[in-house]
């Protein structure tokens, strides 16, 4: 069964006469062809129509779908020889960040990634995506590795923040963080990120100072969630459909302010209706992405990178 | 005005320079051991309890004439687009920023001061907490680079003194890319092999702490100073527990391998001075 969110239950419902419609014709019983055919059409149009105008608040919900693709799928469709690399050689390993080595096109490359899980048991393994200062810490190193070996870093981007907890605070975390953005400003080796679903704040950034940043359609990158942004400036959390649309939180708004790179189109419905189609395009535009870096060498590229994010929030905005 | 007024206000004045709202009581009540302080002793004593020793919130300007030397000047901070976001939410952001440049007569949360400290070069940068909790939006990260950018040009080291509430929401996602930009500012001053120091005061969280306050050479906190990246309440909220005593607070740090040493305001300034000495290589300072 299809998970459907709220503002789909118009097209679930379609959905699902639709489904009973066929059921009906293949039990043999009356031929209901040209029904089905009409059905099937208005459906469609209702997905098209939905998804064309969806408000930041449903893009929200569309970004951390439970059947959204998630970073491990990626790393299955697009990396040969997948190698995972664990631990932070201080303290432990974080399983809400993912990093190894492998082949992407051919070509050997350093892969991070935040990852949710996609069900319950994946979901507390990985902590729901939210990583401790050992995943960081983790990512740092595996940045580093990546920069003297001449590894091109590939990250992929899907967590609502990094993990509030006592230990973690212990642990430095807020160092941690930072420690992580500097590795990835440092690298000298092509640097492609891709926000897949949540770009949820400092735990998102940590992996994603990279050369070009790619954005699905429908993905969602902010400095703090709706829900938390609702409950402080407005004092209620209910409010977050309003503060994700002041937050300015998309992907065509992040193009816009100049913020990220490139936006991936997602197929119709979004990427949880067709995820095959979701992995390849993705494929195919950090390919795209990450084709001109190979070119440069590492002072030009972390030169390139520094200004890149020096004049961000200085330029004006169209 | 009555006659304290009258014979206080010009002596703070000299002693603090810009003119400061004085309350029409002078007596200041401590928010830790809740004693009464006179006004003119607590500014005196750099607005630390003669009490109790409980540190309160220093304005950007006294912070720097309480760490440069006589003679420091402002440096100019260009103009960064405001409010790219547009963002409304009670209120307009737009109009919320207004109000703060009028009140602090700031055009965003830091002051940079440079000059020197017991004779010795340096750039310092200071939040200001009165104006938006010295949230970290596009104006922020302008001051910081700009700190940076004049640090590397007078060979000198670069001090921050930060105090924050994390990053400015109403500057969305420009705000979050105030993270790395800020971490660049810190790598300029390393690259140029000049010393950066960092000194934590009340509070610093947020996206201020995951980015360039956590990245000194030297990372000094004031006593009892908060510092962290996730708020409490949020924590207590995901982890279900209580949270433990002092935490958070610069001892906790301290005790937990984040922080070099928690300083004393009184001790700041000659600690600042034996510090960049020390890491440049230079003659014993002058008792500051
Ligand atoms: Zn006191």
């Amino acid at each position: 069964m299809r998970h459907f969110l709220d503002f789909e239950k118009p097209i679930a419902e379609l959905e699902g006469k639709l489904e009973e419609l066929r059921r009906t014709t293949d039990a043999g019983g009356l031929d209901l062809h040209e029904e089905i055919e009409k059905l099937r059409d208005k459906a469609e149009k209702l997905l098209a129509a939905t998804y064309a105008k969806l408000t930041p608040w449903q893009k929200a919900q569309v970004a951390r779908h439970p059947e959204r693709p998630k970073c491990l799928h990626y790393v299955e469709a697009l990396i040969e020889d997948w190698t995972p690399l664990a631990g932070d050689r201080a303290f432990g390993e974080d399983a809400a960040i993912i990093s190894g080595l492998g082949r992407f096109r051919g070509r050997p490359v350093a892969v991070l990634g935040t990852e949710k899980g996609h069900d319950t048991e994946t979901r507390v393994k990985h902590n729901f995506g939210m990583a401790k200062p050992e995943g960081y810490r983790k990512a740092r190193r595996i940045m580093q590795l990546a920069g003297r070996f001449n590894l091109p870093i590939l990250s992929f981007v899907d967590t609502s923040g990094a993990f509030p907890g006592i230990e973690a605070e212990a642990r430095g975390q807020a160092e941690a963080i930072a420690r992580s953005i500097e590795a990835g400003l440092e690298a000298p080796v092509p640097f492609v990120a891709t926000i897949i679903g949540e770009g949820g704040s400092g735990g998102a950034i940590a992996l994603a100072t990279a050369d070009r940043v790619l954005m699905l359609e429908h993905a969602i990158y902010s400095v703090i969630s709706p829900e938390g942004c609702a409950s402080i400036l407005w004092r209620d959390a209910t409010l977050a459909p309003q503060a994700a649309e002041a937050l300015k939180l998309t992907a065509e708004d992040l193009k816009r302010l100049n913020l990220i790179d490139t936006v991936i189109t997602e197929p119709l419905g979004g990427a949880h209706r067709d995820t095959a189609a979701t992995l390849a395009s993705v494929g195919d535009a950090v390919a795209a992405a990450l084709d001109p870096l190979l070119k440069l060498d590492g002072p030009t590229l972390k030169a390139r990178r520094r200004d890149k994010f020096l004049e961000m929030g200085r330029s004006a905005v169209a | 005005m009555n006659w304290i007024s009258e014979w206080a206000l010009p002596k703070i004045k000299t002693l603090f320079g810009a003119p400061r709202e004085m309350p029409d009581n002078l007596w200041h009540k401590c928010p830790s051991c809740e004693k009464m302080i006179f006004q003119n002793d607590l500014e005196a004593n750099l607005r630390v309890c003669t009490h109790c020793g409980h540190h309160m919130r220093l304005s950007s300007k006294q912070r720097l004439d309480a760490t440069l030397d006589e003679g420091w000047q402002r440096a100019d901070i260009e103009k960064v687009p405001l409010d790219p976001l547009r963002f409304k939410d009670q209120r307009r952001y737009a109009d919320r920023l207004k109000e703060a440049q009028a009140k602090s007569g700031m055009e965003d949360a830091v002051m940079v001061g440079h000059g020197a400290i017991a004779g010795q070069r340096a750039v310092v940068a200071v939040f200001e907490f009165a104006f938006m909790a010295g949230s970290m939006g596009a104006g922020v990260g302008e001051a910081l680079v700009t700190a940076a950018r004049l640090a590397v040009l007078q060979d000198a080291p670069l001090v921050v003194f930060a105090s924050s509430g994390g990053a400015r929401m109403q500057e969305g996602a420009v705000s979050l890319m105030q993270m790395p930009r800020t971490v660049i500012a810190t790598q300029m001053v390393k690259d140029a092999g000049l010393p950066f120091i960092v000194v934590l005061c009340d509070p610093t969280t947020g996206g201020v702490t995951a980015s360039f306050a956590m990245l000194g050479d030297i990372q000094i906190a004031e006593p009892g100073a908060l510092i962290g990246f996730a708020g409490a309440r949020v924590i207590e909220q995901t982890v279900r527990e209580k949270l433990p005593e002092g935490f958070q607070r610069a001892e906790y740090l301290l005790a937990n391998g984040i922080l070099d040493m928690v300083v004393k305001r009184a001790e700041m300034r000659p600690t600042l001075a034996r510090l960049l000495a020390l890491l440049r290589g230079e003659p014993r300072a002058e008792a500051a």
